[in-house]
């Protein structure tokens, strides 16, 4: 972790354990999960299905059980439950748009939402601002979800995500429910809002090329467990030091006959 | 917001049925045309609407409309009993009232039950529910036993008691018919609640800051409704057969009220020589409860997301 640890991170987690229990059913989805974001760095967590990647991110918010370990924001440990001021810093993009926005509000309804929650002023101009800023007109603001495309859906949930100008965006698998062709759009529509606001990224994937694509550093992550962590530098020179992590570069680059 | 456009005269379809709404007011005035657009289709459903729409102006112009005073009779010498006639369309009953009267004044008795029942009922069943669904745990197993116990009286026992310890009365018809009437919504509602408190636009809501009650109230009661609506809207014509069978055997609206229950136990004597005082309130209950099932039909086929074709 060198160059992060001069300074205090500004998302960091030690020892992360997510315990769910159903009565006498107990799934330790995360085990001993350790990294540190420093502010305005893209990091992603890498991993297959149920390799608890996405829990790592709804335990940061509050979400998901953290049953041992500790999260920290700007160095402090976080409020349980989380409080207003969690959600202003640190806000977070759902895996699939058509499950993410609310079938009966219009667009409009879902951004100013946020904004009456926390009593911003000016909700006028910023959910219009929101919206330009996502690459959506003025047009789209009274329509309801199901008169958008996923990709439109996709850009109004960081829409949603970016208008309480939050400096932390947890990412959850944020194109793989969007064809190939809107995915690049989305990716670089994320890239240019974090170059543009300073924003910090925590982005999960399972596809190794948007995360080499997205990502500054990056963990390997296999049945809950830390497997490995990776520079973009390492792992765009196939540099992987496990053979898990191997397997899913092989993975990455498609089928290839034998 | 920029000043609304004001639709003008043949283009105001266009401005319903528009896919990109200037303001709030347009979106959703255009989603509710929508609707009612694909309910138009549905002539049963319209004529259900119909019959229901008659008789609220039956309730509200019954003074104007009735031929006949509904509790004042005519001459008990010569007018009782009188089979349907073109002075008496439906006939007199056994002390002289046009029965056609009573029924039309009977419509305003009918839909006190049916509004008074449904504005008690909805509102009890979806606030249990969905706060049970939506929290899970202890609250919903103390509120589920509790609907539970409701669900467990029996209606006509529950209003002989209410009428035992009341007085006999619509009003006592109309409380013990709404206390026994919420449970069935309280279990639809929590139902619904159940499939949508786990999903991403109510996490991403939660995550948002908002409170239990900004997200049960704004986001998961509005998506309990129509499937609460439907149910309830099915359920009017038995409100209607238990407040008239309430008034049949005597512990709902007391005579000389024209209520359609107790006008048929009236005419019960006389069955047999003078159908018509019996079977003329039967077949306004008749009417107005097909009615109901119809209109609820055809809403359940608009509203129901999962019964979209």
């Amino acid at each position: 972790m060198a160059g992060v640890n001069d300074k205090v991170a500004k998302l960091e987690a030690r020892d992360l354990d997510v315990t769910f229990r159903s009565g006498r059913d107990v799934v330790r989805a995360v085990r001993g999960t350790s990294f540190a974001v420093a502010e305005g760095e893209s990091f992603g967590i890498v991993g297959e299905s149920g390799s608890g990647k996405s829990t790592v991110l709804r335990a940061i918010c509050g979400l998901a059980p953290v049953s041992g370990g500790t999260i920290k924001l700007d160095g402090r440990d976080l409020p349980n439950p989380r409080d207003a001021a969690f959600y202003r810093q640190v806000q977070m993009v759902f895996q699939d748009p058509y499950a993410s926005l609310h079938p009966r509000h219009t667009i409009d309804g879902v951004l100013s939402e946020p904004l009456a929650i926390h009593g911003f002023d000016n909700r006028e101009e910023r959910i219009e601002k929101a919206l330009t800023d996502v690459g959506l007109g003025s047009d789209f603001r009274f329509r309801f979800p199901h008169q958008l495309s996923g990709g439109q859906r996709q850009r109004v949930a960081i829409a949603r995500a970016l208008i309480l100008e939050p400096s932390v965006l947890l990412l959850d698998e944020p194109t793989s429910a969007l064809d190939a062709s809107i995915q690049a759009e989305v990716l670089n529509l994320l890239d240019g809002l974090r170059s543009a606001r300073g924003l910090t990224y925590v982005m999960v994937s399972h596809d190794l090329a948007v995360v080499a694509h997205m990502c500054d550093r990056l963990v390997v992550m296999q049945h809950g467990r830390q497997v490995e962590e990776l520079t973009r530098a390492a792992l765009q020179a196939h540099r992987a030091e496990t053979d898990y992590t191997r397997q899913l570069l092989a993975a990455s680059e498609g089928y290839t006959p034998a | 917001m920029t000043a609304l456009p004001t639709p003008t005269g043949g283009s105001r379809r266009e401005w319903l049925l528009t896919d990109r709404p200037q303001s709030r007011r347009q979106a959703r005035l255009g989603q509710a045309y929508r609707t009612w657009l694909a309910f138009r289709g549905n002539w049963l459903a319209m004529l259900g609407l119909g019959i229901v729409l008659a008789l609220i102006f039956l309730a509200i112009f019954a003074d104007v409309i009735a031929p006949y005073h509904p509790t004042i009779g005519g001459d008990l010498r010569t007018e009782r009993l009188l089979p349907p006639s073109w002075e008496h369309w439906m006939g007199t009953d056994g002390q002289a009232r046009d029965i056609l009267s009573r029924i039309i004044y009977g419509a305003r008795l009918t839909l006190l039950v049916v509004t008074l029942v449904a504005l008690i009922a909805t509102p009890i069943g979806l606030l249990v529910g969905t706060v049970a669904g939506y929290f899970g745990g202890w609250v919903d197993t103390i509120l589920m036993r509790i609907t539970d116990i409701f669900l467990a009286f029996p209606r006509l026992i529950l209003a002989l008691a209410f009428v035992a310890a009341l007085g006999p009365g619509i009003e006592n018809a109309i409380i013990a018919i709404a206390i026994t009437s919420w449970p069935p919504y309280a279990r639809l509602a929590r139902a619904e609640t159940l499939t949508i408190r786990d999903q991403d636009y109510i996490a991403a809501t939660r995550l948002q800051g908002a409170g239990s009650a900004r997200i049960i109230w704004k986001h998961v009661v509005p998506l309990c409704m129509s499937s609460v609506i439907i149910r309830v809207t099915l359920d009017m014509a038995g409100i209607i057969l238990t407040a008239a069978g309430l008034g049949f055997l005597g512990l709902g609206a007391q005579p000389p009220q024209p209520e359609w229950g107790a006008m048929i136990a009236d005419g019960r004597r006389f069955i047999i020589d003078q159908w018509w005082v019996a079977t003329m309130p039967g077949l306004a209950i008749f009417t107005v409860s097909l009615a109901f099932n119809l209109l609820g039909d055809g809403l359940r086929d608009v509203l129901d997301p999962k019964a979209r074709k």
